[in-house]
């Protein structure tokens, strides 16, 4: 059986525009493949294990989902952003959020001091999330939130404010990053400790297989352990056990396999080096195909695709020279698509300073839009597939991620081995040995190490965040808690914790009724360390 | 002989630490003893921190944007409990405007990316030399 991804178009990009024919003329087919038999290790695309990409016709049936991650300041400004976005023909969101909504925090919280709305757009209430999508049909756009340590929070308010449009939990599309495996890997954004964590992951997928449908519960994610300095092996290796911590999580939750590994979904970096990055997406794909239908017996081919979301590297761009992140995105963004992803956020050449400018912002885009209309490589599916080159390198990544992926099950599994740090100190491992050989000048990075120039990043333009952001939400925020029904919203904190401290309940509806209830983030995420106690970062280095 | 005792501090929420923990690990290689604060520190428990390890430099790690008000509380209350003396050093995503007034607020130098931890050891060692 091959999958064609028709009925997956969710998303109204343009499709291409003569795909089966080069610039001068020449007839192309959609897909090139030996004459005799396809290797079993290779496939065809579309058909297990997927190597070749997910779907039989590729970007051929649908582009890559263009999707930019967007959010800085009060919902109203992020609104602003979006709206401007939607009216720009594109039709998912994805939302960036501050540091304390990702940390469970209020903005008047003393941890919060300086941080709101800088790195994202802040939503502490029910309010700010209705703000957050004012205008917006969330019928008809799906929305990706990034957000874990708080994401049973943000998904609440986000289904109790389509509940306000009309508009049926099981009818809402999109995705919640909600992934907290890498949060301890590598991006450290935490509120209590791993297995805590894993169980109110378990009960999120347990409710959204139930009562989102069309929702992907989680996304597993290798960016932020790649940018955190692991290799492409260790990126593989730790995402995908990541995966495997996922599935074992969802079938303690009493689900099927086949009923909701369909729904889960990755993300994954596209670092500078290109073949090896597209390599590692085509071993991705195999990898996981594999463990689903071996170690887990799935039955439906839906459940062993990978699906992946993909980022350029920010962690490649430099200060130095900054125009040349320019290159560097398009290469990046090159090997994403070369590598088969199913949408792509290319990052801005400014990033290295602040959030990215309007401006910056729409060069990056338009990198995409050149990628997919101009240069023609959209038109063949896994056009590199059967190079020697590749398939061998895609072979050499899957060894070795297999291989390190063992040295985990042998610990007792993913979370396991998290509690212990060893993929943190692995990864902080691989951070040293590749700044040292950057200054030993055996990694390359034009502009830093080789042809430098004096004064090289001064005068681009930034963006500025307006300093009234922190006390307007936190004036807003007291107004919200006067207005509330106060007892209403400790008796509805009080029942979530209850069900906290019940390892077999399931803590959504209390979460629901908190947020129905007028309770903020903060207090929510203030239920959850009073029970689990707060985790604290070992430190170490 | 250390060169200097140098405490390595990540404040606020943000939890990108992959910068602090490779320039810790590579000024303690370049002869400094570097104490680490850990993640999700207030500017108090850094101050605190400078106090009790009775540190040469405190180096300021962030990345969430939040660096025009955290830095310069951070210098504050180390001016305030009369560790004046401190070199207070900083690093992240910080914009060339912002540099100016950190650097008036007592930051006394700002490493953006592509800063190499030879440059950082260099200029601590001409510091504390002084």
């Amino acid at each position: 059986m091959t999958l064609n991804n028709k009925q997956t178009q969710e998303d109204g990009t343009q499709g291409l525009v003569s795909a089966d024919q080069t610039m001068s003329g020449m007839p192309l087919e959609s897909i090139y493949e030996p004459s005799g038999d396809v290797p079993d290790n290779i496939g065809r695309p579309g058909a297990y294990p997927f190597t070749r990409g997910p779907y039989e016709t590729m970007y051929r049936g649908k582009p890559w989902t263009m999707r930019m991650f967007a959010g800085f300041g009060t919902p109203e400004q992020t609104n602003e952003r979006f709206l401007k976005l939607l009216q720009a023909g594109q039709t998912g969101l994805s939302t960036a959020f501050d540091m304390p909504t990702l940390m469970g925090r209020d903005p008047d919280d003393p941890h919060s001091l300086g941080e709101v709305g800088r790195e994202g757009v802040n939503v502490a209430t029910l309010d700010d999330m209705e703000r957050l999508f004012a205008g917006i049909q969330l019928d008809q756009v799906s929305v990706s939130m990034t957000i874990n340590a708080s994401a049973s929070v943000a998904l609440a308010y986000y289904v109790l404010i389509a509940e306000k449009q009309g508009v049926a939990a099981n009818q809402l599309r999109g995705t919640i990053q909600n992934d907290m495996l890498k949060e301890f890997i590598a991006q450290k954004e935490w509120i209590v400790g791993v297995k805590p964590s894993m169980r109110i992951i378990r009960d999120m997928l347990g409710w959204c297989t139930k009562e989102m449908p069309k929702f992907h519960p989680v996304s597993i994610s290798g960016y932020h352990i790649r940018e955190a300095g692991a290799t492409a092996v260790q990126e593989l290796a730790f995402t995908l056990a990541d995966g495997l911590g996922y599935v074992d999580a969802g079938l303690e939750a009493g689900l099927d396999v086949d009923e909701f590994a369909p729904r889960l979904s990755f993300f994954f970096d596209v670092h500078n080096d290109f073949f090896e990055e597209i390599a590692k997406l085509r071993a991705a794909r195999r990898m996981w195909a594999r463990f689903m239908k071996e170690r887990y017996n799935a039955k439906s081919e839906r459940s062993m695709l990978l699906r992946t979301h993909c980022q350029t590297a920010g962690v490649s761009l430099t200060a130095q020279q900054p125009l040349n992140n320019v290159a560097r995105v398009a290469l990046q963004g090159l090997a994403a698509v070369l590598g088969g992803t199913q949408s792509l956020h290319t990052n801005s050449l400014d990033e290295t300073y602040a959030l990215p400018t309007e401006e910056a912002a729409t060069v990056a885009l338009r990198t995409q839009q050149i990628l997919a209309d101009e240069a023609g490589v959209a038109k063949v599916v896994d056009p590199l597939g059967g190079s020697w080159f590749v398939e061998e390198l895609t072979d050499q990544i899957e060894a070795a991620a297999t291989e390190l992926i063992k040295q985990i099950d042998g610990m007792g599994g993913i979370v396991q081995s998290v509690e212990e740090g060893f993929p943190q100190k692995e990864i902080a491992k691989s951070a040293y040995d590749f700044q040292r050989r950057v200054e030993s000048g055996d990694e390359i990075i034009v502009g830093i190490n080789r042809y430098s120039q004096e004064q090289a990043g001064v005068g681009i333009p930034t963006l500025k965040i307006d300093p009234d952001v922190e006390p307007n939400q936190i004036e807003r925020l007291k107004a919200y808690r006067q207005k509330r029904d106060q007892a209403a919203t400790d008796e509805s904190l009080n029942a979530l914790a209850e069900l906290c401290r019940n390892p077999d309940a399931n803590i959504m509806p209390a979460v629901l009724q908190a947020g129905r209830a007028g309770a903020t983030l903060g207090e929510i995420c203030h239920v959850y360390r009073d029970v689990f106690g707060e985790y604290r970062d070992p430190g170490g280095f | 002989m250390s060169k200097g005792r140098i405490l390595i501090a990540k404040p606020g929420l943000d939890g990108h630490d992959r910068g602090a923990k490779v320039v810790a690990r590579g000024l303690r290689d370049a002869g400094f003893e570097v104490i680490y604060t850990g993640l999700h520190q207030t500017p108090e428990m850094i101050a605190r921190a400078a106090l009790d390890e009775d540190v040469d430099a405190v180096g300021i790690s962030i990345m969430s944007g939040a660096h025009m008000t955290l830095m310069p509380r951070i210098a504050k209350l180390l001016q305030e409990q009369e560790q004046g003396g401190v070199l207070i050093f900083g690093g992240g995503i910080i914009p060339d405007d912002d540099i100016t007034t950190l650097k008036e607020a007592g930051i006394q130098e700002i490493f953006t990316p592509g800063t190499t931890i030879g440059q950082i050891a260099q200029w601590l060692n001409e510091r504390l030399a002084e």
